[in-house]
């Protein structure tokens, strides 16, 4: 029990300190799994990442899971899960009730029309930082492009995308990895 | 009640298929938001811009948002917790064997296929928030539409994301840049 609520207020820290998810939670995970409770070395905490990156869903989530599991099994995991999504279901939902308050007012609409404006922005140049890491071949290529077409113009659920590709990685998986 | 069965269901399946994190369940949310109209395209993108600048995973804080702007708070708890619901199977699942799994051919190549077509897909959803931010609503003609001063602090800011000195630069500086210019210029 001491160890659940351990967990659990361990990755609500995390939960509420990081900024982003993904890879910038990671110096956060350092300071509060390998320094401060010595739940894992530099090098397990790295493996857990690696899988939280390689299973369907988000980033951080998984890997809470992940440590959770590994200290005390599936309470753990769902203790630690639990805390990592608390801060965010507080903080935005305040947020939130807050916001249809004075989204009325002309200047925060002003606001919000550049923010939406910034967003762009930072959405192209993550699209342009995962074009650098995944796009290096040519089927590369072609798979954005059909990903990008059927969703943005086809309107068509991206399950389909996610799921064509798990098919098309079990045909062609062997003849790419010779290539 | 049924609404939310459906955000359950909805979230359940971004959980499940949304690949590679973060920013990956918005193709899922724009989807959503064509699908069922629990909120505009607006509000969609005024969504990441909260979710970018406040604590917790992207992809967590946009599911409570979304969850919250349809059904209130019992919303925001279906869809968060919809949402990790199939990362906790999985990884639970995966955890008993995880050297195996990571290191599964079939497992890679899964993702070989799969990381270029999520940057199709991130890339899709970032389309349509490009199209309401860029774009007046009800103009007549496609270059009426265009709302050149958001076009033109779009591209500056895009530049400034690629200026090495500024790649530690926290995404909440452009986003407060975006709003103060957003007041300045009455957007």
């Amino acid at each position: 029990m001491q160890l659940l609520w351990e967990l659990y207020r361990t990755f609500f820290v995390i939960g509420a300190l990081t900024f982003g998810g993904g890879y910038a939670m990671l110096p956060m995970l350092e300071r509060e799994i390998v320094n401060k409770h010595k739940w894992g070395t530099q090098e397990e905490l790295l493996n857990y990442f690696a899988i939280g990156q390689c299973t369907p869903g988000v980033i951080a989530v998984n890997t809470a899971t992940f440590v959770g599991y590994k200290k005390k099994g599936i309470l753990g995991g769902i203790a630690a899960t639990l805390g990592v999504i608390t801060p965010s279901l507080i903080i935005i939902t305040a947020i939130a009730m807050v916001l249809e308050n004075f989204m009325d007012i002309v200047w925060v609409q002003h606001a919000f029309a550049g923010i939406r404006v910034a967003v762009c922005a930072l959405i192209a140049s993550s699209v342009i930082k995962l074009i650098k890491s995944n796009i290096k071949q040519w089927w590369h290529i072609a798979l954005a492009v059909a990903g990008f077409v059927v969703v943005a113009l086809f309107s068509l659920s991206p399950v389909y995308v996610v799921i064509a590709c798990a098919v098309l990685s079990f045909i062609f998986g062997k003849k790419v990895q010779k290539a | 009640m049924m609404e939310l069965l459906t955000l359950c269901f909805e979230f359940f399946k971004t959980g499940l298929f949304a690949v590679g994190g973060g920013l990956a369940t918005l193709p899922f949310l724009t989807q959503m938001q064509q699908k069922y109209g629990w909120f505009t395209a607006e509000d969609l993108a005024n969504m990441i811009a909260v979710s970018e600048s406040t604590p917790g995973p992207i992809g967590v804080n946009m599911a409570t948002y979304v969850g919250y702007m349809t059904k209130g708070i019992p919303g925001a708890l279906t869809a968060t917790l919809s949402l990790v619901l199939p990362s906790l199977i999985i990884v639970l699942i995966v955890a008993k064997a995880m050297d195996k799994y990571q290191n599964s051919p079939l497992v890679q190549n899964m993702f070989a296929f799969m990381r270029p077509a999520v940057t199709g897909l991130i890339a899709a959803a970032g389309f349509s928030v490009l199209k309401i931010a860029l774009f007046k609503a009800g103009a007549a003609t496609f270059f009426t539409g265009i709302d050149w001063l958001a076009v033109v602090l779009f591209i500056v800011l895009l530049v400034l994301t690629q200026v090495k000195k500024l790649k530690k630069i926290h995404p909440i500086a452009f986003i407060a840049v975006g709003a103060v210019i957003g007041i300045l210029f009455g957007m």
